[in-house]
């Protein structure tokens, strides 16, 4: 009698269970999902209602209070990141685990990004068309909020991992993550900026693009640094 | 070489010494600060065209300059603590943060002084260097809240370490960022891209300001520093023998 051939996991194995585990977790709760996104909409509807709705005045800020609304709302979501792995204790079994936590990490964070960056690029175009956008305008709003959320998604991940188990967690958070996630904003908001004047914006899409696949390299370490650290 | 520095990471070593250090830096630092205010505010011509408002340049560009290095020493000394384990290079990171963020402050404050008469507003957003300057306030808030945040000093210092380690990278990125974000606006500031040259009666009181401020600086880190090893060693016994001892002995 043979026994099965059973492999070993692999090293990318521990990254996809915790993903899917992860993304399972937000199917069942769905409000965790939903929140940040009523959040961003209601971010908004106030500006409007603050500095007046007249066309013009939606043209020239649109692009900068979507993405101000958007980065605001990714911070919400970033909270809940390991906060629940760290209170029942699944957080300290993903350390001691023989799979690599920087990848263990990744796998949280894309199901981070697929829970909270995604959702806000697809609801995006509809809050962009309110704001008169034009089409292709919308297009690389999207663009830019992908590449965007993906490093804040990561870039968060590190804060999130700094401050996990911290009674006063949440303002830290905000305050830690902020000024690193000044570069995304500046060069994402002006971006559609420029697109939305009809002037060249691809520097912005490269530049974002290359701050994306650099966090994506580099984030995943000092994450799992900060993990190690936080749980001692 | 290396027998002193293990030495000197010795916390009763490093206190002990340190009053020494700190007199020999600081006197020579003050003597160039005295040389460069009073040169630089009585000594130096009138600019041409800023006339003597351009005069406070000599706390300006020190205090602006000592804000970056401030946070270089407090991220290299970070990483030294987290890669060898030396708690004495943590005691200076955790030093350097308020020192630097002080420096930044005085930085913008001065910067913003001398904005008034030269482009006659307090606070010039489209200014790339104003905003990296208010950025790099931001971390080194942020750094301090996270190491006040964390009851445990080890556990304090290694995150510390890591978020400024991150910080290092992007205090970078952001300011190339904010650069590219300033040129799509009009150009609202003055300021030459490379700078008018400057004549050597201005040139020597500033230079002497910049050195005389780097060793204040330093000065003031090592007593800083020399603090903070006190307080953390405050149950260890070299401290309580060096309390209960004579006057004459500590």
């Amino acid at each position: 009698m043979t026994a099965p051939v059973r492999r070993m996991p692999g090293m990318l194995d521990g990254l996809l269970a915790v993903a899917r585990r992860d993304l399972l977790l937000a199917w069942k709760r769905p409000g965790d999902v939903l929140n940040p996104l009523f959040f961003f909409a209601m971010v908004c509807t106030l500006f409007p209602l603050a500095v007046g709705p007249s066309a013009e005045q939606l043209t020239f800020s649109g692009p900068g209070v979507l993405w101000v609304a958007a980065l605001l709302a990714m911070l919400i979501s970033l909270n809940s990141l390991f906060i629940s792995d760290f209170d029942d204790g699944s957080l300290e079994q993903l350390l001691v685990s023989p799979q690599p936590l920087p990848l263990v990490g990744l796998g949280k964070t894309i199901s981070h990004w697929l829970t909270s960056g995604l959702p806000l690029v697809l609801v995006s175009p509809i809050v962009a068309i309110t704001y008169r956008m034009q089409g292709d305008v919308v297009l690389v709003l999207m663009l830019t909020l992908t590449l965007g959320t993906i490093s804040l998604s990561l870039l968060g991940s590190i804060g999130a991992a700094l401050t996990v188990g911290l009674h006063r967690g949440t303002a830290l958070l905000s305050l830690l993550i902020l000024p690193l996630s000044m570069p995304v904003l500046i060069i994402g908001a002006n971006t559609v900026s420029l697109a939305a004047g009809n002037e060249t914006y691809s520097a912005g899409i490269w530049a974002l693009s290359a701050y994306a696949v650099g966090t994506l390299s580099l984030a995943p370490y000092a994450t799992a640094a900060a993990l190690r650290i936080s749980n001692e | 070489m290396w027998k002193w520095f293990h030495q000197l990471a010795s916390p009763p070593h490093f206190y002990r010494i340190v009053p020494i250090f700190s007199t020999l830096l600081l006197l020579p630092g003050l003597a160039l600060i005295a040389y460069g205010v009073y040169a630089g505010l009585f000594l130096a011509p009138m600019d041409y065209q800023q006339g003597d408002a351009f005069r406070i340049i000599y706390i300006h560009v020190p205090s602006a300059y000592l804000s970056m290095m401030a946070y270089m020493i407090m991220a290299v000394a970070g990483g030294i603590g987290l890669i060898w384990r030396m708690k004495l290079a943590h005691a200076v990171a955790a030093s350097a943060a308020p020192l630097g963020a002080w420096f930044t402050f005085l930085a913008l404050a001065t910067g913003s002084i001398w904005g008034r008469p030269m482009w006659g507003t307090w606070w010039e957003w489209a200014d790339p260097r104003m905003m990296s300057e208010l950025i790099l306030l931001f971390f080194y808030f942020g750094y301090m809240a996270l190491r006040a945040a964390i009851d445990d000093t080890a556990k304090a210092d290694k995150a510390a370490a890591v978020l400024s380690l991150v910080g290092v990278v992007n205090v970078i990125i952001v300011h190339y960022s904010v650069e590219w974000w300033s040129s799509l606006h009009q150009g609202q500031t003055i300021m030459a891209k490379d700078g008018p040259a400057m004549d050597p009666a201005m040139l020597y009181p500033l230079l002497a300001n910049i050195f005389g401020f780097t060793l204040l600086f330093g000065s003031l880190l090592l007593r800083r520093t020399r603090t903070e090893v006190l307080f953390r060693e405050r149950r260890t016994r070299w401290v309580k023998e060096m309390i209960l001892a004579p006057e004459g002995q500590r």
